[in-house]
């Protein structure tokens, strides 16, 4: 396996650094480094200006094989990821057939380590077929060659709260993690966009905030009934940062994750009437991508999360209300937690390791990722240019799908090189 | 004027004038034996109604057939929402035959602003009602027959009028349109309804809102009754289609209370009994017919001048439409 001798790097943004990668290691020891330079087989990569980050971790993303091979397969999936900085992704459960056996998390699991872009850590269905009706073999799931420990019906709400009670108790047995999509059913029947003054102009019916707060609400409390872990997917309201900040000032097992689009766009977008923003949970107003922004700052969101949701064009390409939900993320998510977190000044690069590597990597219960970037660590490194700025080109994804909230906006920053386990799996910004 | 029409917003107050303006010249058509003008000889006018509408649509086929236009009706039933052919190959088989306007009544919302900035087609676009959004021309039939019945008593004009519009606010583009219609035109206009049929962030709308119909009814200058759909009757919007009728309907006893002047208004189709009671629907008041009729003269209008009309449409011949103090573009 070849060696990559990195000059230059700002790890966390902190000084310039030389550091070596062998093994599918990170050698930081200075003789070790320094022997290198002579070496013949070291290929060395010029990383001046650029910031060394842990490979990212994505809680949630969509990558839609096996059933929807149109949109995207696992193999485009992480090599999106890759190219996003991402060493590891968990691949979200609603796909055709849903991942709710062991047969079903294994495919999508040995899918990932065939491809080598990315690691793929499958998301188990709570309920069997997402129906919401009865619990999905969880105990299978977590057994399994794919060792599951987190579970969603992401897309669908646990809305019963027996179903979710029992849920949140039955994974303690082997350390996992209900991930919920807080969306009250009846509140949100038919809804397409923010409900708010703006979706009563369009005539879109309302997703209201409530609909999700109140859900987050009873979850918190449903775990601290039962001393669980929750974790909440995609909190896009001011409201739900409220209820999150009480339940961790309780004392409470509840983490939370936001996605980038919910950070830097809003509900002002619906007024195209262009499905490109129609997303679930819906674009939010200004005052929450402000709330959702001081959360992920202050540590009350947890993490960022992708949500990434690949759709053919032909399931954008038509009127709102007929399109489907969802944007693609993980090729943009670094570059938009800078425009919105880095940039302002809310996080620094250490804090963006906290928030996109190892806080997801531990809510997963992910071992091997999530680690410090130090002498003998995993060989999982981004490198990452902050200073160019971009417009983003859908043309250029390396997904399968095009839906691109961002395609024509100017973005800064770009993934120069990605490893995962000392092989690259980016480099020069193109695959590798 | 814009290029499309798709929604009221889209409309300054000249725009609306001259909309208003040329609609009276049209009417003035109707008085004729020869009702037909050659203003759109050779343009093509499609109607691609994704929903059955049999009033809106045989009303803009006249009105183009009236303006000596071709027209094409395009019934899409199947539209993508029900997994039939996409509203996008749809545009692009009439941009493909070739057409000069497409007048699109479809279900969802903001279907016709797709059709129109979605570079599917080159043609003006005309909203004839969108989902729960809107139904501008609708606005416009119902402005004109208010400015017939008001304007002489108001200085021309329906500045300072006061229009109720009673129901399922909610649900109605007819409503959503005409409050941004009339506002732009100077009228005041309270939206009347139970609270839940009243969309969030209404306090923003450049409206009044009411629950108490019997509150209003006494200083209103027009009322506009809307219909109350049967799907929403068992919606959980409100307790019984009876208890509806008994806080929000118009019956003799209510139209007692209206001022000497003040006319009755319906967009059609009524739910006789429930809305509106026959004696209302059918009485002096009542100007529910008339705004059928104005409906062509209004849709005649707006797609003359959507499509280019800058000269007088009826021409040097016939005597000065009345019309013309409304406007002054």
């Amino acid at each position: 396996m070849t060696s990559y001798l990195i000059k230059g790097a700002a790890i966390l943004g902190g000084e310039p650094t030389d550091l070596l990668i062998e093994d599918g290691r990170v050698v930081l020891d200075p003789s070790a480094v320094e022997r290198s330079r002579d070496r013949g087989d070291v290929e060395v990569v010029d990383a001046s200006g650029l910031i060394a980050l842990p490979g990212l971790v994505d809680l949630h993303t969509h990558l839609r094989e096996p059933g929807r091979e149109d949109a995207e397969t696992v193999l485009t999936g992480t090599q999106a990821a890759a190219m996003g900085g991402f060493t590891a992704v968990h691949a979200m459960a609603n796909t055709e057939p849903v991942a709710d056996t062991a047969g079903v998390v294994e495919q999508v699991w040995r899918l990932g380590r065939e491809g080598g872009y990315c690691d793929v850590y499958p998301v188990g269905a709570v309920t069997v077929g997402l129906a919401g009706e009865r619990l999905a073999e969880l105990g299978a799931m977590a057994d399994s060659a794919a060792r599951v420990r987190v579970f969603s019906d992401d897309g669908h709400c646990v809305n019963d709260a027996v179903l979710m009670r029992r849920a949140l108790e039955y994974v303690k047995a082997f350390d996992g993690v209900v991930a919920q999509h807080a969306q009250e059913p009846r509140l949100t029947e038919n809804a397409q966009m923010n409900e708010g003054e703006l979706s009563g102009r369009l005539g879109l019916a309302g997703w209201p905030a409530v609909a999700e707060e109140a859900v987050i609400a009873r979850d918190c409390l449903l775990a601290a009934h039962v001393g669980s872990r929750l974790h909440v997917c995609h909190v896009s309201t001011a409201g739900s940062v409220e209820i999150i900040r009480q339940a961790k000032a309780s004392g409470w097992n509840v983490t939370a994750e936001v996605c980038p689009h919910h950070l830097l766009l809003t509900d002002e977008l619906a007024a195209t009437y262009d499905p490109i923003y129609k997303v679930n949970p819906p674009l939010r107003t200004a005052a929450d991508t402000e709330a959702l922004r001081a959360a992920l700052a202050d540590g009350t969101i947890d993490i960022v999360a992708t949500d990434h949701a690949p759709h053919p064009l032909e399931d954008k390409d038509c009127e709102w209300a007929a399109a489907a939900f969802g944007m693609l993320g993980l090729e943009t998510a670094l570059s938009v937690v800078q425009e919105t977190m880095v940039d302002p000044g809310l996080l620094t690069w250490a804090e963006v390791a906290e928030r996109m590597s190892y806080a997801p990597a531990r809510i997963g219960r992910v071992a091997d990722h999530g680690q410090q970037l130090e002498d003998g660590g995993p060989a999982n490194v981004v490198l990452y240019d902050p200073s160019v700025r971009r417009v983003v080109d859908a043309g250029e994804s390396v997904s399968l799908s095009r839906n691109t909230p961002y395609a024509g906006m100017e973005l800064p920053g770009r993934v120069v090189a990605t490893f995962l386990r000392g092989k690259p799996t980016v480099l020069d910004g193109k695959l590798a | 004027m814009k290029k499309h029409l798709l929604s009221a917003a889209d409309l300054t107050r000249e725009d609306a004038e001259l909309i208003l303006a040329t609609t009276d010249e049209m009417r003035s058509l109707a008085d004729r034996p020869i009702k037909k003008l050659p203003a759109l000889r050779g343009r093509t006018v499609v109607n691609l109604f994704f929903e059955d509408s049999t009033r809106t649509r045989i009303s803009f086929e006249a009105a183009a057939k009236r303006l000596s236009a071709d027209v094409i009706n395009f019934s899409a039933k199947g539209s993508s929402l029900s997994k039939g052919e996409s509203l996008k190959d749809t545009a692009l088989t009439l941009e493909a035959m070739g057409c000069d306007a497409v007048v699109c009544r479809h279900g969802a919302s903001g279907a016709p602003h797709r059709l129109a900035n979605s570079g599917w087609v080159r043609a003006s676009v005309v909203n004839a009602g969108d989902g729960t959004h809107e139904h501008p021309t609708q606005a416009l039939l119902d402005a004109f027959t208010m400015w017939r019945h008001l304007g002489p008593r108001n200085g021309g004009t329906l500045d300072g009028q006061r229009i109720a519009i009673v129901g399922d606010v909610l649900h109605s583009r007819v409503a959503r349109s005409n409050a941004l219609l009339l506002h732009t035109l100077g009228a005041e206009v309270t939206l009347v309804a139970p609270p839940t049929l009243l969309p969030v962030g209404i306090e923003s709308w450049p409206v009044e809102t009411s629950y108490d119909l019997d509150g209003v009814l006494p200083k209103a200058d027009a009322v506009m009754m809307l219909r109350v759909q049967r799907e929403r009757m068992n919606g959980g919007f409100f307790p019984t289609p009876r208890e509806y009728s008994r806080r929000y309907g118009l019956d003799g006893r209510r139209m007692a209370a209206l001022q000497d002047h003040t006319i009755v208004m319906h967009p059609g189709p009524m739910v006789r009994g429930m809305e509106i009671t026959a004696d209302v629907a059918d009485s002096d008041r009542s100007v529910i017919v008339e705004q059928v009729s104005n409906g062509v003269a209004v849709r005649m209008a707006v797609l003359y001048l959507l499509l280019g009309g800058s000269e007088p449409a009826v021409g040097t011949t016939s005597e000065p439409a009345t019309a013309n103090e409304g406007t002054d573009a």
